[in-house]
């Protein structure tokens, strides 16, 4: 929990400060130079704002998950780790979905740089990232039978429950990913894809799947170092 | 890339023009119509909790003469009653309801940026309206383990709904996060992002930043919600043991162990705290207009305003131990929270002088939404004074179980931010329809429900103080210090509340009626600066603004500007223009001249 505490204060801090030094001591009731009206500085499109607004949801979430995680662990009121919690083993087979995973992001970067001069390259990029995402969430729910056959395996026991919790809600957010993944493809296949509002919309929607694919990598970087420490 | 908002093309607006009535009134992309769809439903489902409330009502003040209700209707009762108001009444009809239809208006957009995603915001709302309404009627009846939802009484045998009924209850509230979540992504992206030009965030009236700070409140501490009601529903239904503690059951040990109660109360608190600002919020900022238009006077340090409500809410995020003072955590903990809390009365009271400056030496017209305004103000300060009392730890620990705590939180959370509802929709339903609501109903069902309320819930104080325990079903003879005078105030609460519940029905009666029969409005009956008030048709056609978007020169609270032809300069009227009197786009702050 002190972890979410800490990264709320940072990121409403660091929010905060920007708009309250930037834009928040105008004194609007004051009278304003005409020009400043032309003089406003364009904004982000409405679908990369958005993004970046459900990514600091995402983040909350996670961070909730993970304190619920050390609380757990360390059990009630301070009186030494919780006795039920027997460490898992983490299937090796994680260490290659990893791999996988960051393959998936550098091929989504890869097609966010191609997709600006080629859509057809990007188009090559782009499927081999979702592809790899496949083989990551094909890894975890092999993953997900080792655990089920391992001698921890027992639902009262929080490593065994958290571990598949977290791996959950985490493949969901890829599934949710690679939904639009999908649309993005399908767009990129269009007779009309060469329209200039098209094209536009193609590569913010490149890019912005890359934005999300290194998020959810971090995500799960960091519930796989904070599941292999314990 | 230079980019536009989408709301602002031409043709695409051209596009999703609905034409028949299912994609006009059902399946609508339209901001105005979910708004109006998110309103009607959390009035409905409002309606369901008054009702319920009655019936405890009169189960608590006549136990010998109604016997509507047993003991675990009445743990059922309680919990769907807390549940609805909170949840799927004050949160749904401030955010999906006025969030919805004032955003777009106020900022100058033609819709919300990502209107379909906000049609689907409100049938996934509709559905978690829908299981929780289920609930009701599953085997075992719906959940009575309060509405906090405790582990481990929560899903453990003996509490009445442990089996379908908390089931319908952890899923119902796990689809509404989702449908918040589509919610407001769609108002904090429209805000940041669709603003007519000129609109710059200090323009902004001070409804938008309530809802705009309250929604980004939600967005956070809602996952804190969703994370508890999955891992309630694991423990629950698949023996996991993320809350449960090892319980012996019947001389048995359940297949629980070594989970954290406790654990979830922090989660639960994480989100019920923020909660109380996500529905306070949106009300501070619309009762700032309501005051600021009703006493033609400019709203009282503006800037001092959007401060404290960014205040309020980052804070919020640090105070939610105070909940738990009784949960047996450690006493440093109690002391941060309660300082915290104490902290938190800062900007709150910055924005109470600020009203109340407001008002002084305006021109107050005392309409149906002024009257309202001006009752928030009142209890909202009685509600917060006891808040300092409940905030310092050794004063809350004897009041927690009592009525005092039910006295506050109704007071300060219920009726403060309701009364803001009611002055909002007598404020707007001009707009909405075009026709204003009957005044003198309105005045009726005002002092009614002001008067009523404190009926109610003053003589709950002393109760409290008295030390009657809150959560019993009865006071049997067993408890001997529960004296006659208790009883007699109980009898005397019911009356009440019976009363203010039926004043109700004046209101309901009110907005059916006048849809046909109220007096006709005008495009700006209030004569409001804020550019909801400048659309070109009344009600608003669909993309608001006819076929150019406004401009805004001003912020919205220019009012008695002398020189000017209509005593208020609306914040699209351009400097120099005849309508702006002597106030090339804004002017200094005086008051009277």
């Amino acid at each position: 929990m002190s972890l979410t505490v800490a990264y709320f204060a940072l990121a409403t801090g660091i929010v905060v400060w920007l708009l309250l030094v930037r834009k928040l001591s105008a004194k609007s009731w004051e009278a304003q130079p005409a020009s400043a009206i032309e003089a406003e500085a364009p904004r982000w499109p409405a679908q990369r704002i958005g993004l970046w607004v459900f990514l600091a949801v995402i983040t909350s979430l996670f961070g909730l998950f993970v304190s619920a995680y050390y609380m757990r662990l360390s059990g009630h009121h301070g009186t030494g780790p919780a006795q039920d919690w027997m460490a898992l083993s983490e299937p090796p087979v994680l260490w290659l979905n990893t791999v996988l995973l960051i393959a998936a992001s550098v091929a989504m970067q890869a097609a966010r740089k191609a997709v600006r001069t080629s859509v057809e390259r990007g188009f090559t990029a782009l499927l081999l990232g979702g592809l790899l995402t496949l083989a990551f969430l094909g890894g975890q729910f092999y993953a997900w039978g080792q655990v089920r056959e391992s001698e921890f395996f027992s639902p009262v026991n929080p490593a065994v429950a958290f571990f598949y919790l977290l791996t959950a809600v985490h493949g969901l957010h890829l599934l949710g990913g690679l939904y639009v993944w999908g649309r993005t493809l399908a767009r990129m296949r269009r007779e009309d894809v060469e329209t200039i509002d098209l094209l536009q919309s193609i590569n913010l929607s490149v890019e912005l799947c890359g934005v999300y694919w290194h998020f959810l990598l971090l995500v799960w970087l960091g519930l796989f170092t904070v599941m292999l420490s314990t | 890339m230079a980019f536009v908002a989408i709301a602002d093309r031409d043709h695409e607006h051209a596009l999703h023009d609905p034409e028949t009535f299912i994609r006009k009134y059902i399946w609508s992309q339209d901001h105005k119509v979910i708004a109006i769809q998110y309103a009607l439903v959390a009035i409905g489902i409002g309606l369901v909790a008054l009702v319920m409330s009655v019936l405890m009502r009169l189960q608590l003040g006549f136990p010998d003469t109604f016997s509507l209700i047993a003991p675990q209707d009445y743990y059922q009762y309680i919990t769907m009653h807390g549940m609805i108001m909170v949840i799927y009444l004050l949160t749904a009809l401030f955010l999906g309801g006025f969030g919805n239809y004032l955003i777009p208006l106020m900022c100058g957009s033609r819709d919300m940026v990502f209107p379909y995603m906000n049609m689907l915001s409100f049938w996934f709302y509709l559905l978690a309206v829908l299981v929780l309404v289920a609930g009701l009627f599953v085997p075992g009846g719906p959940t009575g383990a309060g509405w906090t939802l405790y582990p481990p009484q929560a899903i453990a045998p003996g509490t009445p709904g442990h089996g379908w009924g908390i089931i319908c209850m952890l899923a119902s509230l796990a689809i509404f996060v989702v449908a918040f979540t589509m919610g407001g992504l769609n108002y904090v992206t429209t805000i940041l992002q669709a603003r007519c030009k000129g609109m710059t965030l200090m323009r902004m009236p001070l409804s938008v930043w309530g809802i705009f700070m309250a929604t980004v409140l939600g967005l956070l501490a809602f996952p804190a919600l969703f994370v508890s009601c999955v891992m309630m529903t694991l423990d629950h239904s698949l023996g996991t043991s993320f809350f449960m503690p090892a319980v012996v059951q019947m001389g048995e040990q359940t297949v629980h162990s070594g989970g954290s109660p406790l654990l979830f109360q922090h989660l639960f608190w994480f989100f019920g705290h923020p909660e109380v600002y996500i529905v306070a919020l949106p009300a501070f900022g619309i009762v700032s207009d309501l005051l600021s238009v009703h006493a033609r006077r400019n709203i009282f340090g503006y800037r001092m305003m959007v401060w404290a409500i960014l205040a309020i809410g980052c804070l919020s995020f640090v105070v939610w131990a105070h909940h738990m003072y009784v949960s047996g955590m450690n006493p440093y903990f109690g002391f941060f929270f309660a300082t915290t809390t104490l902290i938190i009365a800062v900007p709150t009271a910055i924005k109470v002088y600020n009203w109340i400056l407001t008002l002084y030496k305006g021109d107050i017209h005392l309409t149906v939404p002024m009257l309202f305004a001006i009752g928030f103000i009142f209890t909202f300060i009685n509600g917060g004074l006891t808040g300092l009392f409940l905030g310092n730890v050794t004063v809350d620990v004897p009041l927690s179980g009592t009525y005092f705590v039910v006295a506050h939180f109704h007071m300060v959370m219920g009726v403060s931010p309701i009364l803001v509802v009611f002055g909002a929709i007598y404020h707007w339903y001009p707009k909405i329809t075009g026709r204003l609501l009957d005044d003198r109903l309105g005045r009726i069902h005002f002092w009614c429900t002001f008067i009523g309320t404190y009926a109610i819930y003053l003589p709950m104080h002393y109760l409290g103080i008295l030390g009657v325990p809150r959560r019993y079903y009865s006071y049997s003879d067993a408890i001997d210090f529960i004296g006659q005078n208790v009883h007699i105030a109980n009898e005397w609460i019911t009356i009440s509340a019976v009363f203010v519940a039926a004043t109700q029905m004046i209101f309901l009666f009110n907005l059916a009626w006048s849809i046909r029969n109220g007096r006709d409005a005008g495009p700006n009956p209030w004569r409001a600066a804020s550019l909801e008030w400048q659309t070109p048709d009344t009600p608003p056609k669909h993309g608001n603004w006819g076929k150019d978007l406004p401009v805004t020169y001003r912020w919205a609270y220019d009012y008695n500007v002398p020189g000017a032809p209509e005593d208020f300069v609306a914040q699209n009227v351009p400097p120099g223009d005849p309508r702006a009197g002597n106030a090339p786009a804004g002017r200094d702050h005086g008051v009277h001249h």
